[in-house]
């Protein structure tokens, strides 16, 4: 059979794209979890420059394509600095996801009882002291199921890299469905490694879910 | 000498004007307990004094010094004034030990060793030494203030705030608090004191300050106040809650 033989033979070839897809997504989204606490922090602070410069990022990414930025730091931005396809991809990557993971952030951040703010500054702690280690701790336990979920998509979204030449899962797929005319086979197969990896990082999620519940 | 003083203070939430002109002076070593209604502004006041809540108007004076809270830092403030609050709010994701030593190493820079030595002897003052592993989310309600008020001692505070520290409690753990309060009270604990136990007014305050729709209306000892009180509105307050205690 066609397809067994296409999965047998491709395992070397998706194995290393599989590698660069996790690599992508890893550096993309760490990237993007420092973006979108920093977006997270000026949407809850008491300067309104900060707000609306965080509300400003956060609706112009969140209205646009990533394919559109990504594009736009691949080939746009390539006259001025040439960041090259992995980190092109992983920018808009970050930058994207940045964006979705601000709200997430804010979200968890805001969950916090006021009390414990309020208990942290009275014991004499400056505001980021405070955030860093009684609000932080303890909005991050309460923002891992819906961050799984934004890390799955990005995983996903990571995909649109192979437009800009990345030889990751998608783009060894194409590159393999061309060669052999078996569409059919290579893209189901990309499908296959795709959904193994999500599968894969959900049970990640819920273990390191189920931890910090006993913890707590 | 007075440790605290304020003068002329005001607070307005929106449209609500929760502080009016209030005046007050508490002397070092003093007990004194606010009384009132929901609503009629201790909180509010207390909360005023660690600027918890910003005053429009007026000054807060500690240990002589004018604290503008645009200038000062107010961290230096309150490193020198404990607050226990009415829920408690204990840090949940530390142990007992970890939320006692936290502000001191975070913020004096204590050495660890030695702060975890005054956690150990706070601890065994509220009773408490063998909850020093424990989680917040593992104690009695009782026993969670009792562990907030040893945080908050942990600092060495010249002055003591306490908001209602037992009204979340449930009636039969409101003795332990209230005992560690009036031990605290007896060392020479400088304390201002929001609470309805008109029975540890009575029995342990200095003083006792009455306030209404924001002003202080009436302050005076407790023997005093509860027994001749001056003005009409302190009569109809007594007269409603004490109605509950004797």
């Amino acid at each position: 059979m066609d397809f067994l033989h296409y999965l047998v033979t491709s395992i070397p070839f998706f194995i290393r794209a599989a590698a660069v897809t996790v690599e992508l997504t890893a550096t993309a989204l760490a990237m993007g979890m420092v973006v979108g606490l920093v977006l997270a922090l000026m949407k809850i602070s008491g300067r309104r420059f900060w707000r609306y410069l965080a509300d400003t990022y956060i609706t112009v990414i969140r209205g646009t394509p990533l394919i559109v930025q990504l594009f736009a730091i691949y080939f746009g931005l390539a006259t001025i600095v040439d960041f090259g396809s992995f980190w092109s991809a992983a920018i808009a990557l970050a930058v994207h996801n940045g964006a979705y993971i601000a709200e997430i952030f804010r979200g968890g951040i805001q969950s916090i009882d006021r009390g414990q703010m309020e208990a942290a500054r009275s014991l004499g702690m400056s505001y980021g002291l405070a955030m860093r280690r009684v609000i932080l701790p303890q909005a991050f336990k309460r923002v891992v199921p819906p961050l799984g979920n934004q890390f799955i998509i990005g995983l996903k979204d990571s995909s649109l890299a192979a437009f800009v030449t990345m030889k990751e899962l998608f783009g060894v797929s194409m590159q393999l469905a061309s060669t052999h005319f078996a569409e059919l086979q290579f893209y189901t197969i990309a499908g296959l490694y795709y959904l193994a990896l999500v599968v894969l990082f959900t049970f990640l999620v819920n273990r390191l879910e189920r931890r910090l519940k006993v913890e707590s | 000498m007075s440790l605290v003083k304020v003068r002329n203070l005001n607070k307005w939430f929106g449209r609500l004007h929760a502080l009016k002109d209030v005046n007050l002076e508490v002397r070092e070593g003093e007990v004194a307990v606010l009384i009132g209604a929901s609503g009629s502004g201790k909180s509010t006041l207390l909360r005023c004094l660690n600027f918890l809540e910003q005053p429009e108007q007026g000054q807060v004076i500690f240990d002589g010094k004018v604290i503008d809270p645009r200038q000062d830092d107010l961290n230096l403030l309150r490193r020198e004034v404990g607050m226990v609050f009415q829920h408690f709010n204990l840090f949940p994701h530390m142990s007992v030990l970890e939320n006692i030593i936290e502000a001191p190493i975070m913020v004096k820079k204590v050495p660890r060793e030695k702060a975890i030595e005054e956690a150990l002897a706070l601890l065994h003052k509220v009773g408490l030494a063998d909850k020093v592993d424990a989680y917040p989310c593992q104690l009695s309600g009782g026993q969670q203030q009792r562990v907030a008020i040893a945080r908050a001692l942990a600092m060495h505070p010249r002055l003591m705030l306490f908001d209602e520290p037992t009204s979340a409690l449930d009636p039969e753990l409101v003795g332990e608090v209230l005992a560690v309060m009036k031990q605290l009270a007896r060392e020479g604990m400088t304390m201002i004191v929001v609470t309805h136990e008109m029975g540890f007014a009575r029995e342990v305050a200095d003083r006792v300050i009455f306030m209404d729709e924001g002003r202080i209306v009436e302050e005076g000892e407790p023997a005093q106040v509860f027994s001749r009180p001056q003005k009409s509105r302190t009569r109809d307050f007594l007269s409603r809650v004490l109605w509950n205690f004797t």
